[in-house]
């Protein structure tokens, strides 16, 4: 025990040792007993199968349903910037100080007319506006209004090719000295609501949301609304980007790729 | 299945009833096991946001209802547990405590209450979803066969007599004194004790899986009347943590009463279905 934590009476030490004592008896198979599990590889590939189950059913069951959309009125009066709040790149500092006016967003991969789009080009195309409930993977939740085009539309122009299984957006950003990236497979990629996003709350997207452009994937966790996005890539497998397993967080740190719950 | 009489052998003044069918034992079986890693899991999860909210959104520079966290006046440290205005603190158990290598840890839930034990989100949500299926088919499977079999209409059933405020009255009275039912009367679960298994079977437990799945950013796309019922997103979160709680209490009792009603006949009972009881003097 170290000072800070302990107690001024002999009391609270012995309620204490109690309280533990009697947990450890409850919880001393679980604590050891699934620490120890999740090492052998055999449980801990059962458990994370589990993804393809949830996977499964909330596609089944949710087929192309719309996310809850609200009003005005139930926005966060606050929106919590979470992840990359800036990027320290050089190339994107200049732009941000343009307001982005020589910045454009690459569309390449499996795609017949990869494409450099400019923050105009995007907002020339037919824009969708939407207040949706952004649920971070922590638990918290925050309600914005977003504005962009639809990613299908962006997809269209470029001409995706039968061949593509994925969309992987890559950022500006790096997370921890690494850069982030997410993906995305075609079901949510032609949803309705999955937009390119330069406008929040009715003002272009603020540095520590993730300006210029950031992607909206409504019915999935915060995490894979990827922000400062630079480049679009269709691919057929996402077995040789980077990690591997489809996204920053999927990578580094064995959270799902499939985030819908 | 409070004593239907399969099986029944008599031995002097006693005999032996069939107390729980197999398939009230496997699933109670299988709910221990289940509820013990989402409980951990579950407070794994909440320390990667350790607030609580009501409404449908909810972050850091909105108001929690409950939080747990550690601040510092001076030198001193100290974890505290706030529901609205009211902090108690909690150094050492909650908020501010030492790990397993004597490291000072700021999370909500300590090291010996989680799942897995070191801090990860992942992971514990990976334990959390995954036996939340075992969870919610395991409830659903029981239910139905306690439906067919007539488990509940038999045993649950609280019938309009029991209702009666005397009865009840009678059977907290019995139970503050220490009185269990003996003989023919032990066959039958009393009053509050169907009471606290139907609230277990139709409340806390149904109440857990749709407040889960109300978190659910994809469920609620498809069952948006799931959350909207609830109140919100952050009110579902809010009620799971509650709910969650009404099972641990529900725990502790169940425990106190096993001890105290006879914790070698009931083990028994719960493990082979079998339970002695005494005939009644005539």
């Amino acid at each position: 025990m170290s000072r800070i934590l302990r107690p001024r009476g002999g009391l609270a030490v012995s309620r204490r040792g109690l309280l533990r004592g009697g947990a450890v008896a409850v919880g001393g198979f679980a604590l050891s007993g699934c620490d120890d599990l999740w090492r052998a590889d055999a449980a801990k590939g059962v458990l994370t199968r589990a993804e393809g189950l949830h996977r499964w059913s909330q596609r089944a069951l949710g087929g192309e349903a719309l996310a809850r959309e609200y009003t005005r009125a139930d926005l966060s009066p606050r929106f919590r910037a979470n992840g990359s709040r800036g990027v320290a790149d050089a190339a994107y500092r200049r732009q941000l100080g343009e307001g982005f006016a020589g910045w454009t967003l690459r569309v390449e991969g499996l795609v017949a007319r990869p494409l450099d789009l400019s923050l105009a080009a995007l907002k020339d195309l037919p824009q969708r506006s939407q207040i949706t409930r952004h649920d971070c993977v922590e638990g918290w939740s925050a309600i914005g209004q977003w504005r962009g085009p639809q990613l299908r539309g962006v997809l269209r122009l470029a001409g995706l090719s039968e061949q593509a299984r994925y969309i992987v957006f890559h950022c500006a950003d790096l997370y921890h000295g690494r850069p982030y990236y997410e993906s995305i497979d075609l079901a949510d990629a032609f949803h309705p609501q999955t937009i390119l996003a330069w406008q929040m709350n009715g003002a272009p997207l603020e540095e520590a949301h993730g300006a210029p452009l950031r992607l909206r994937v409504e019915r999935q966790l915060g995490y894979k609304h990827a922000k400062f996005v630079t480049r679009i890539v269709a691919v057929d497998s996402l077995q040789d980007v980077y990690g591997g397993k489809g996204g920053y967080w999927e990578d580094v740190g064995d959270y799902a790729w499939y985030a819908g719950i | 299945m409070a004593g239907t009489k399969v099986q029944e052998s008599e031995q002097g003044g006693s005999r032996v009833i069939l107390r729980h069918r197999l398939s009230t034992r496997l699933w109670h079986a299988l709910n221990a096991l289940t509820l013990l890693v989402l409980l951990m899991s579950g407070l794994m999860i909440f320390n990667a946001h350790p607030r609580l909210y009501w409404g449908e959104y909810g972050a850091n520079y909105d108001a929690s209802w409950l939080k747990v966290s550690s601040a510092r006046i001076g030198a001193r440290e100290f974890g505290f547990v706030q529901v609205a205005n009211f902090r108690v603190e909690t150094t050492g158990a909650l908020g501010l405590w030492e790990d397993q290598d004597g490291r000072l840890q700021r999370r909500a839930f300590p090291y010996w209450m989680t799942l897995p034990s070191r801090y990860s989100l992942a992971l514990a949500r990976i334990w959390h979803l995954a036996f939340a299926w075992g969870l919610a088919l395991g409830l659903l499977g029981y239910l139905l066969w306690s439906l067919l079999n007539g488990h509940l209409r038999r045993d649950i059933h609280i019938a309009r007599k029991e209702w009666h405020p005397r009865a009840i009255w009678r059977d907290v009275t019995a139970h503050a004194r220490l009185r269990f039912p003996r003989g023919e009367a032990a066959r039958h679960y009393s009053v509050l004790q169907k009471l606290a298994y139907a609230s277990v079977l139709f409340i806390l437990l149904p109440g857990m899986i749709a407040t889960g799945l109300a978190m659910s950013p994809g469920t609620d796309a498809w069952a948006p009347l799931l959350t909207q019922a609830v109140g919100g997103r952050q009110t579902a979160r809010s009620l799971h943590f509650v709910f969650a709680f009404g099972l641990v209490l529900f725990f502790g009792v169940h425990m106190a009463m096993v001890v105290l009603a006879g914790p070698i006949k009931h083990l028994r009972a719960i493990v082979t279905g079998r339970m002695r009881i005494e005939k009644e003097p005539s």
